[in-house]
């Protein structure tokens, strides 16, 4: 069976799926962090095959500055959680509440 | 020439600014004297526009700049200098500059001192622009201005509730009026296509006789209630709770014959249509016979002076109406100087009583304020019409209008009225000047104004004797150049001498009565006991024919009583209410979603989602209508079928 095109997107689909879930489910700072990364790594495959699919270069291109950009805000998401653990020593959702309006 | 026309102009404008900037700061006689200058400056512009005119020179027309243009609606900021603005003019600026004079020493104790003279000379600045103006808009402006004017000078002593309510009454007596005087602009213009006089009044040549007479009757609406006219009279006396300066300049002399003044600039319509004329001086003839009778018994010298105003300009609607618009100005003219010397004459005898206006509690004044006797009564003889004074020259012509003209019954009715006004004249000069000195007992002591405002106001004195046999002449033949040139002459020789030596023989009589009956010793402050004061005529008379009662009565309460209605059932109920409901609504969706915001970051998040799925559901479900649009169609079209 060659692996074509709607392959990847079904991929890219399931994966976003999990990952939707996991952000709504997840009680976890850090989860909820790998959650979203889950979503965007599944947009960046479906990036990344219609690109191949079309022979354009610009998906994979984009898909890049996705990586790119999924790294900082990680890197800036990681640190707020440290000083967050350090000051109340958890990193519980529902602990965060205090924009409630 | 067009510079004296804009200093004319603006100056007092300039002046008014001025007084106004000093409006809230503490009394400076500077806020009376800049303005009264500058209105003298634009006497003098007057004047040599005046002389301009006279000596045969072209109608000064400047347009100032474009007003509205939209359309085929072309509304310049146009004035004019013609020969019947400039007289207007005349009299406006030479009235107010010796009103601003005079009211420097009579309002000397008043605190509000800057603000009188900002609003006096914003007054002047409306009533130019409004005889200035060569289109109705621009007279409309001004003859709005001059009744905001003249609102809040009536009211001037605001914390007096009777002067707030006088003025209101003035203010919402006009507003009436000038609706009708709004539709009767709207209708020249629907008509003719313009609001500039010369080509208005060109066009209506050729209009049908009903449109004119509609035309004729609402202009004319406006000008009853502006010249107090039966039955929009009854604010022009409550107008006199104001300063006397104010009655003087306004409430005699200018604004009052505005009404006189549009008849006058319309002339070439009422020619077209005799029969609104005819209208015209009736009602003219019965305002002053109308005001004459409620002059005789009233117990207040300024509002018997405003009655005989009112009496006047029946006198000048009765000539105007009868076509002798020039015979109309004439007088108009020829009042502005007597009756504004007679108002004047009148503040120096308030002043002088502690503003008591009974004159039955005064008596004998005239051993302390000789100069005010002679000027005021000068000023009644004047009004009166005994030769030469100017009355008779400009009272007695409309006499003979109206007895050349064969309309006999306005003709009498007006002799009549000129005896009732020598005889209410005098009754007053008798009653404050002559006979016991009955303010003694009162604990009053009267004392002579200042010198300055005697020599101020002396100018009207010399014009109200010589305006009528030197001015007459060269008015008729300044004015005819605008005016029908109708002289009035009665045929016979001898019928004119009897009428006029029978009209003078009769004034004459009036005024003896007068001064034999209230110079008496006996007279004594009426306390309503006397036969008199129960008959039923002075009855109906001091109360002015139960005009006010019945206005108050009959249409102010029920006005009231459907406003309350309007008020609690439609305001409260339906208009309220819905404003009330749809604030009532956004507060509660406020109240009801504001759990949204639970600070929970899952919640939020849970939001997020549902807001997207609801988005991408809408986005492909209108993609999917898009492209099935044609089937969609013939489904729907195949149930409707």
């Amino acid at each position: 069976m060659e692996i074509g095109l709607n392959h990847y997107l079904v991929l890219s689909t399931i994966l976003f799926a999990i990952g939707l879930i996991g952000v709504l489910k997840r009680k976890n700072l850090l989860l909820l962090f790998f959650a979203t990364e889950i979503l965007l790594n599944s947009v960046n495959v479906a990036f990344a095959a219609i690109s191949h699919y079309h022979g354009d270069l610009t998906g994979q291109m984009f898909a890049f500055f996705v990586i790119a950009i999924a790294a900082s805000e990680v890197a800036v998401g990681l640190g707020l959680l440290i000083v967050w653990h350090k000051r109340h020593s958890n990193i519980d959702l529902d602990q965060m509440s205090s924009m409630k309006g | 020439m067009e510079i004296y026309l804009y200093i004319a102009l603006f100056a007092p404008f300039v002046g008014s600014m001025f007084a106004a900037t000093l409006g809230a700061s503490k009394k400076t006689t500077i806020a009376g004297i800049i303005p009264s200058l500058l209105l003298f400056v634009s006497f003098v512009a007057s004047s040599i526009l005046l002389n301009h005119i006279l000596s045969g020179g072209e109608v000064v027309h400047v347009e100032m700049m474009t007003w509205m243009q939209t359309g085929n609606l072309y509304i310049p900021f146009g004035f004019v200098v013609d020969q019947i603005s400039v007289t207007m003019m005349m009299v406006v600026t030479l009235v107010s500059t010796i009103v601003h004079v005079y009211a420097i020493g009579y309002m000397d104790h008043d605190k509000a001192f800057n603000r009188f003279f900002a609003w006096l000379s914003a007054f002047v600045f409306s009533m130019m622009i409004l005889v200035m103006s060569d289109n109705f808009a621009g007279l409309f402006i001004g003859w709005e201005g001059v009744g905001l004017c003249s609102w809040a000078l009536i009211g001037f002593w605001y914390h007096k509730e009777s002067a707030t309510w006088a003025a209101n009454e003035a203010f919402i007596m006009n507003r009436i009026a000038d609706l009708g005087m709004l539709i009767g602009i709207f209708l020249v213009f629907w008509n003719t296509g313009t609001l500039q006089y010369a080509e208005a009044f060109a066009a209506m040549q050729f209009l049908d006789q009903e449109t004119l007479t509609w035309m004729g009757i609402f202009l004319f609406i406006g000008a009853m209630g502006k010249s107090a006219q039966f039955p929009l009279h009854t604010w022009l006396a409550d107008a006199m709770e104001g300063p006397t300066p104010v009655s003087a300049l306004i409430h005699a002399a200018t604004m009052v014959t505005a009404g006189v003044y549009l008849v006058v600039r319309s002339n070439e319509l009422y020619s077209l249509i005799p029969h609104v004329g005819l209208f015209i001086a009736s009602l003219g003839a019965f305002v002053a016979i109308f005001a004459a009778s409620m002059a005789l018994v009233n117990r207040d010298i300024k509002r018997v002076i405003a009655y005989s105003t009112l009496s006047q300009l029946g006198y000048m609607f009765a000539a105007a109406g009868l076509g002798a618009y020039w015979v109309a100005l004439f007088h108009l003219m020829a009042h502005a100087f007597f009756k504004a010397l007679l108002f004047l004459g009148a503040g120096n005898v308030m002043h002088a009583m502690n503003n008591e206006l009974d004159p039955f509690k005064m008596g004998g004044l005239g051993k302390t304020m000789k100069t005010t006797m002679i000027m005021m009564t000068l000023a009644s003889v004047a009004l009166a019409g005994i030769f030469p004074l100017a009355g008779f020259f400009s009272k007695d012509l409309i006499l003979e209008v109206a007895f050349v003209d064969h309309h006999f019954i306005i003709y009498t009715v007006l002799l009549f009225t000129a005896g009732l006004t020598a005889f209410y004249s005098f009754r007053i000069i008798a009653l404050i000047f002559h006979g016991e000195d009955r303010h003694t007992s009162l604990g009053f002591h009267p004392h002579e104004a200042y010198k300055f405002m005697l020599v101020a106001i002396s100018p009207l004195l010399i014009l109200a004797i010589i305006a009528g046999f030197t001015m007459k002449g060269t008015f008729f033949e300044m004015v005819t150049q605008l005016l029908p040139a109708t002289e009035y002459h009665v045929h016979s020789a001898l019928t004119y001498w009897i009428m006029t030596i029978g009209t003078q023989l009769f004034v004459i009589l009036a005024i003896f009565f007068a001064y034999k009956k209230y110079m008496a010793s006996d007279i004594k402050v009426p306390d309503g006991t006397s036969k008199m004061e129960n008959s039923f005529v002075y009855k109906l008379l001091i109360n002015q024919y139960y005009i006010p009662y019945f206005y108050e009565e009959y249409l102010v309460k029920s006005y009231r009583e459907l406003s309350t209605v309007f008020w609690k059932q439609i305001d409260q109920k339906i208009v309220d209410a819905t404003v009330d409901g749809i604030a009532g609504v956004l507060y509660n969706t406020g109240e009801n979603t504001r759990v949204m915001q639970s600070g929970n970051l899952s919640t939020m998040l849970r939001w997020v989602v549902i807001g997207l799925v609801t988005i991408l559901s809408l986005a492909v479900a209108f993609g999917l209508t898009v492209r099935y649009l044609d089937e969609i169609q013939a489904i729907l079209s195949g149930l409707g079928a």
